[in-house]
């Protein structure tokens, strides 16, 4: 479809192909969505899950244990099924308020294409040395672990030897792993904080059962080595994760991975204005993946990290829906609007707004605690009214939480704040 | 054997090589790394000081005040963006707007045109962000930013273009009187030339001590630096100082060329002139200082540190001339700031000295003081974006997703003259991996491009440094896998 300036109209433009695009557009067109474009930046689709080439995806989507690929390969198949444009080794370089954008690729060359609705669904990237501020010298042979794994995995290239891993991210623990498979010697992890960031299921399967030494409390305080990293000092960290002073040693290695956090990739969310939460560096969302901006909508680890691509799945098929009902004018705009505030214990809690009128038979609460809860208890409050308790035998921040609640008990009175608090036992 | 061996690709060689290359001369270019501007060149402030700091009758205080209003025409000729964004040096007592009263007297001796001392409100007036207690300030329009190594890059380009030899690779080990000349010698061929321009940054007094027995002394004094991502570039709109204290001019706030923020430097003398180690207590340092400036920098937006060294001579001032005893030899050294904002008024003094040591020298009809621009797609009107793209396909493939760099400039980057054969070395050309990713996303791809332009194979693409190996070896999985 060209429109009469000249611009190709879609209904629904998704930006990224990862699982949460690929989810996201496909549920649109199930949900009759006309024409739909998915745009990615890479040779293929399938996101980050195409260098997952470890298994643990789609445990409660399929009920099966795959691989990244293997998984992502499902719903690629089933986009190709519907017959839904995908531009790939395209890149999104702006994206206006009007839901404009420009795209480049070496086939159309550059592009200016408009749709009514757009799914934001470009993920996340690492955080790296500099942004955590490692001293030292600069040498090569420091890499973020989805570096050191897309050399790996893509280019089927080495990164180092001997290794040191500061960050127990979830992609740091699978490519501790890795490297030990592939002959190097994995000297230690550090986690800066007394607990593992990543899954505890990954800790196990990752570290202790190849007896890679995991030192928690502990942080890197200086990189050393010239041409090549030759070593690096780590130290004790107190409570507040700063380096004792007094407390360093030496570890003799050539490489330093680093897994030390994701930051959602908004530079496109951020330049169109879409408001984003400085909790979660996402957008700010309700109940439909709709964000600040109308008609322009959000879904996957572009709004908050997920450690579970079944998760991602499920709120970018809530995204994806919502965008094909917003084309169709079917999606309420006005009505009842809950806030969601975040109470003792919790970080953020996705989405931060509902519109009541919206919501299907369920509506689902994605959070993140503050540290780790032993036999402690999620309550969830309508204004002053506890409607939901949840007992846990151990929660984590490295682990996403998620409580189902039923929509009627929130259309049934006039709510203003759901907030959820995590309740210690005893108390 | 060549008229004229000019020793070290730092912006004062590589400008000196320039400025030579107009005249018909035999010139090589002799560096000891595998890129030019890999030294001091690589890691300062980038600021072209307008030139009121330096004491009066000093060659600092001359070259500086001479060589600033040159930017402007040898930036433009070179297409290497400058911008004359003007400096503060603020105070915040009575007794700093006495020292800001101070440079102001000196700066008139020295010549700077168009400086006024501006009162608090006026300074806050400008730059919104600095603390309230900020009580004036001496404004220097005429001060400028620059990116260093870019103009040392465009240089060294410009010079081979005009027939320079650029030789790489070639670390001078012993410097030998020849009758009529000198013999260099490096571990990868000896060069003989009939005079050598010493150029070597701190190393510069090993190499007068090659050739000469009258010697001076380099300490390297290091400095220390953040930069900011580019939300935070927009905090200031010139360059701020603080009044300068013993150890020179004390941690500024800039916004740099492409937009992000700088802060620093520190000062301290080491006695290792590798160590460009960043610290944990003088980064600290650095931070706490810039606080004075203003209390609304965000640091949680830090996308790098690195660290540089000034080329501290122990006579206190540049040393340039031809040494007395060793006839033909002629030092450039203790360049240390403001050397980037003298460098182009010091290389037409060095010619001035040729001239006079060898006498006539015969300019080139044919010269060419012309670059071409290092295309930046992202700058590009739209139908100049989809033009080029219709004319080569890949500048429609995006490298660098921070600062969207297209595969099309890296190539450029590669196959121009003096071109990149490092992952640093396309960084400091066109920027993949100076953003917030800081090469996380990119390495790969620019690492790929680079083993293709050069018939090399990925794993002998290095960092930076000679032997700065990023890849170790081949997965057990794949196809070039040796080691079973
Ligand atoms: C290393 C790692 C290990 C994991 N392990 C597991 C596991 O074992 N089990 C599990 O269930 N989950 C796991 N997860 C979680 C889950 O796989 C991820 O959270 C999920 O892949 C996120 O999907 P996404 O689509 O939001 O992001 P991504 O997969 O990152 O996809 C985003 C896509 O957007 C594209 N894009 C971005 N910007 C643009 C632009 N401007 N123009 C065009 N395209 C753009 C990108 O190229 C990318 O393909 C893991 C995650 C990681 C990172
Ligand atoms: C922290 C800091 C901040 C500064 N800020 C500013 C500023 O804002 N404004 C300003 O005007 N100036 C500034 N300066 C000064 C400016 O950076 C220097 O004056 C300038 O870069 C010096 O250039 P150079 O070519 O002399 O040295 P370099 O760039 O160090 O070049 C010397 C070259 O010689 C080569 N070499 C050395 N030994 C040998 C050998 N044996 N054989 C072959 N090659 C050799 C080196 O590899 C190197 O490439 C600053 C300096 C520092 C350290």
């Amino acid at each position: 479809m060209k429109g009469s300036d000249g611009v190709k109209g879609y209904d629904v433009a998704v930006i990224g192909g990862g699982p949460a695009g690929l989810a996201a557009a496909i549920e649109s067109k199930k949900h009759g969505a006309g024409s739909i474009c998915v745009i990615e930046r890479d040779r293929e689709l399938g996101g980050i899950l195409q260098q997952c080439i470890h298994n643990g995806f789609g445990l409660h989507i399929f009920k099966e244990d795959l691989t990244g690929p293997e998984y992502a390969e499902r719903f690629i198949d089933e986009l190709k099924e519907l017959e839904i444009t995908c531009k790939l080794d395209t890149m999104v370089l702006e994206l206006s308020a009007d839901r404009h954008m420009d795209i480049i690729n070496t086939y159309d060359g550059f592009m200016r294409i408009k749709a009514e609705a757009i799914i934001l669904a470009m993920g996340c990237r690492e955080r790296t040395r500099g942004a955590i501020n490692i001293p030292g010298t600069r040498p090569a042979g420091v890499f973020t672990a989805g570096t050191a794994q897309r050399f790996i995995n893509m280019e089927g290239c080495l990164v180092g030897r001997k290794i040191v891993m500061l960050g127990t991210g979830d992609i740091g623990l699978i490519m501790a792993r890795r490297l030990t498979l592939e002959g190097a010697e994995v000297k230690v992890v550090l986690a800066r904080r007394g607990y593992p960031g990543g899954l505890m299921r990954n800790v196990a399967q990752c570290l202790y059962d190849y007896n890679i030494p995991l030192l928690l409390h502990h942080t890197v305080v200086k990189i050393m080595g010239k041409e090549r990293v030759t070593g690096v000092l780590i130290a004790r960290t107190d409570e507040e994760r700063k380096p004792i002073p007094g407390t360093e040693e030496l570890y003799d290695c050539d490489t330093l991975l680093l897994s030390v956090g994701l930051i959602p990739e908004n530079e496109l969310s951020r330049e169109a204005g879409v408001k984003l939460d400085p909790v979660t560096g996402g957008p700010v969302v309700d109940e439909s993946m709709g964000t600040s901006i109308r008609g322009i909508f959000a879904c996957g680890n572009v709004v908050h990290v997920h450690d579970l691509v079944d998760y991602v799945t499920d709120e970018s098929r809530r995204a994806g829906r919502s965008a094909a009902k917003f084309v169709q004018k079917s999606l309420k705009e006005e009505g009842l609007l809950i806030k969601t505030k975040p109470g003792d214990g919790i970080r953020y809690i996705v989405p931060n707004l509902i519109r009541v009128d919206n919501l299907d038979d369920t509506l689902e609460l994605f959070m993140r605690v503050s540290e780790i809860y032993r036999n402690a208890r999620l309550m969830v409050k309508a204004d002053d009214v506890v409607i939901r308790k949840v007992k846990k035998m151990q929660m984590a921040p490295g682990e996403m939480e998620r409580i189902r609640l039923d929509s009627k008990i929130l259309k049934d009175r006039e709510v203003s704040v759901l907030s959820v608090k995590v309740e210690k036992e005893g108390t | 054997m060549y008229d004229i061996a000019v020793i070290g690709a730092g912006v004062i060689g590589t400008f000196i090589a320039r400025e030579l290359s107009r005249y018909s001369l035999k010139i090589a270019l002799i560096e000891k790394d595998n890129d030019v501007s890999n030294g001091t060149t690589k890691a300062n402030s980038g600021i072209i000081h307008a030139g009121y700091d330096s004491e009066p009758g000093t060659s600092k205080a001359k070259f500086n005040a001479l060589g600033n209003p040159m930017f402007d025409q040898i930036c433009k000729e070179l297409a290497v963006s400058f911008k004359r964004i003007g400096s503060l040096v603020i105070g915040l007592s009575s007794r700093d707007m006495n020292t800001i009263e101070e440079l102001y007297i000196r700066g008139l001796a020295n010549g700077i045109p168009e400086m006024r001392v501006l009162n608090g409100n006026e300074v806050r007036k400008m730059e919104p962000n600095l603390n309230d207690d900020v009580s004036g300030a001496l404004y220097a329009p005429t001060a400028g930013i620059i990116d260093p190594w870019e103009l040392a890059i465009a240089l060294a380009e410009n010079a081979v273009e005009n027939g320079v030899e650029l030789l790489l690779n070639h670390r001078v080990t012993a410097v030998e009187k020849l009758p009529g000349g000198y013999r260099i010698h490096t571990p990868a061929s000896d060069i003989e030339a009939e005079y050598v321009i010493n150029c070597a940054g701190v190393h510069a007094d090993e190499i007068n001590s090659m050739a000469a027995s009258t010697h001076f002394h380099i300490t390297p004094r290091r400095g220390q630096y953040f930069v900011l991502d580019k939300y935070a570039g927009g905090l200031f709109n010139t360059v701020v100082f603080q009044c300068p204290g013993k150890m020179g001019k004390g941690v500024l706030v800039t916004p740099t060329v492409h937009g992000n923020l700088l802060i620093g430097p520190d000062a301290q003398d080491t006695d290792d002139k590798e160590n460009v180690e960043t610290t944990a207590d003088r980064l600290l340092f650095v931070r706490e200082s810039a606080a004075k400036i203003s209390d609304r920098i965000p640091f949680n937006t830090v996308i790098r540190t690195f660290a540089g060294l000034r080329a501290h001579p122990n006579t206190g001032d540049f040393i340039i001339e031809e040494s007395k005893e060793a006839g033909g030899l002629v030092n450039v050294a203790g360049i240390e700031s403001p050397g980037l904002s003298a460098a182009p008024a010091i290389a037409k003094h060095v010619v001035e000295l040729l001239r006079g040591a060898a006498g006539k020298l015969k300019e080139r009809s044919d010269f060419n003081p012309l670059r071409r621009k290092m295309l930046k797609f992202m700058e590009l009107s739209d139908n100049e974006k989809a033009g080029l793209i219709r004319k080569d396909h890949r500048y429609g493939r995006i490298i660098c997703r921070c600062e969207h760099v297209t595969e099309g400039e890296i190539v450029d980057a590669i196959r121009r003259k003096a071109g990149a054969t490092t992952v640093s070395g396309i960084k400091r050309r066109v920027r993949p991996g100076m953003g917030r990713c800081q090469g996380g996303f990119c390495e790969p791809k620019v690492m790929e491009i680079l083993a293709r332009e050069m018939g090399k194979d990925m794993l002998e693409i290095v960092k930076e440094e000679k032997g700065s190996f990023i890849l170790t070896g081949r997965t057990k999985g794949s196809q070039d896998y040796e080691g079973k």
